[in-house]
């Protein structure tokens, strides 16, 4: 593992935090009832946190005096290394649960294996509180998954349907490339095919408890990783880095 | 000449005025947030640890604590330590009563237990009329670190204070 891989590791949990935690914000008073409103709204607060700590840690490795803000609102689409699944937009509120339900289930995976390791440290405690709120988030997607896919007719079948467009964005995240691998090797970052297995135990089981039909594996979007992105994440990113881009010393 | 622990004795005096500012009737003490005090190269330096970790409160609360040591000594600092990570069994037993008069319902057992995610594992009771009849509502609440609950028997809505 070179410096620029555990640093480039670092950045992409973080990444991934900000990228969904940005996406969940914007149901802040769009809620279907103000119980999902806080929810959704507290979720996106946990992951931005999250992203915060690891941006700042991220920031130490590279040691190129950019700090979280740097790295949140000064980096362009092309060097974001998040997954594409965290970028898909929210559509309805089907889709935004079963996004979270797919991603909470492997960060929480990763998370765990973070907070246990012993290459980083900072990591490590970073990963140890962010666990906790990991499981509240997994909890809460997988419940709304079974609740709606068990639910009317209608609600069974846009919950499938959500089902169906995303799990081609799954594939991504167990799909390791050379910054994947080499720290796994070091011990840093957990082994994808292995994570996978377990991811795979979990989800199934909540879609079969939700009497959802599991799709089949087939062709799987990928690009994220290496900065090649869904066009969704460049609208995200404008409305989220306008003010300070605009303004870089604005402070409030 | 004032020795280092007579130092760190008045500056626990300081940091104990220092309240929640989302749970104004708590210190940050009694919320487990203050870790430790030290004197490091002659410096004051107050420790401590977030609830969660985008707790919006953890900005405001580790300037609260760093004026109120100031006013004792213009370079003492605070920093913020993510590991061990926080966790509920860090309340002090203050902190428990004080939530029940205040009307919360304070974490239930260890945060080890997970069966509290689901709503189903321990019994909250009501903190008005301690009925044991109660729902979980949503397990996010008005803020980061709350669940939201009802009673079945008064029927008052109230929060509890997550166990984790």
């Amino acid at each position: 593992m070179t410096e620029s891989q555990h640093f480039a590791a670092v950045l992409r949990l973080g990444d991934d935090a900000l990228v969904l935690g940005q996406r969940l914000s914007a149901w802040c008073g769009h809620g279907p009832i103000l119980e999902e409103d806080i929810a959704l709204s507290n979720i996106a607060l946990d992951l931005i946190g999250q992203a915060r700590n690891f941006f700042t840690l991220a920031g130490q490795l590279e040691n190129q005096g950019r700090d979280e803000d740097a790295l949140a609102y000064f980096r362009s689409d092309r060097e974001f290394q998040n997954h594409l699944l965290v970028e898909q937009p929210n559509g309805h509120f089907g889709d935004t649960v079963v996004r979270q339900m797919f991603f909470s289930a492997f960060a929480l995976d990763r998370c765990a294996f973070l907070a246990r390791q012993t290459v980083n440290a900072d990591v490590a405690g970073i990963a140890a509180k962010a666990v906790k709120e990991l499981h509240y988030h997994w909890e809460h997607a997988a419940q709304w998954v079974i609740r709606l896919g068990d639910g009317t007719p209608e609600s069974h079948q846009k919950v499938q349907d959500s089902v169906d467009q995303l799990w081609a964005y799954t594939g991504e995240l167990f799909t390791p490339d050379d910054v994947d691998t080499a720290c796994a090797e070091a011990g840093l970052m957990p082994d994808l095919h292995k994570l996978q297995s377990t991811w795979r135990d979990k989800v199934v089981a909540c879609l079969e408890r939700a009497t959802l039909r599991v799709p089949e594996d087939g062709w799987a979007h990928r690009g994220g990783k290496q900065g090649v992105h869904s066009e969704h994440l460049s609208y995200m990113l404008a409305e989220m880095q306008v003010l300070p881009r605009t303004y870089p010393d604005a402070t409030w | 000449m004032v020795t280092d622990q007579e130092r760190i004795a008045q500056a626990w005096v300081q940091v104990r005025s220092v309240n929640d500012p989302e749970i104004p009737y708590l210190t940050v003490e009694e919320m487990g947030m203050v870790r430790g005090l030290r004197v490091e190269d002659g410096q004051l330096v107050v420790t401590i640890t977030p609830t969660y970790s985008g707790c919006p409160a953890t900005d405001v609360i580790a300037e609260d604590i760093t004026t109120a040591v100031q006013a004792l000594e213009a370079d003492a600092r605070v920093e913020v330590v993510l590991s061990p990570a926080w966790t509920t069994d860090w309340l002090l037993p203050s902190a428990h009563e004080k939530m029940k008069v205040n009307g919360i319902a304070p974490p239930q057992g260890k945060s080890a237990d997970r069966a509290f995610l689901t709503g189903q594992g321990k019994v909250v009771p009501c903190p008005s009329c301690k009925s044991d009849q109660t729902t979980m509502v949503s397990a996010f609440g008005s803020t980061a670190c709350k669940a939201h609950f009802k009673c079945n028997a008064c029927l008052e809505p109230f929060e509890h204070f997550k166990c984790i």
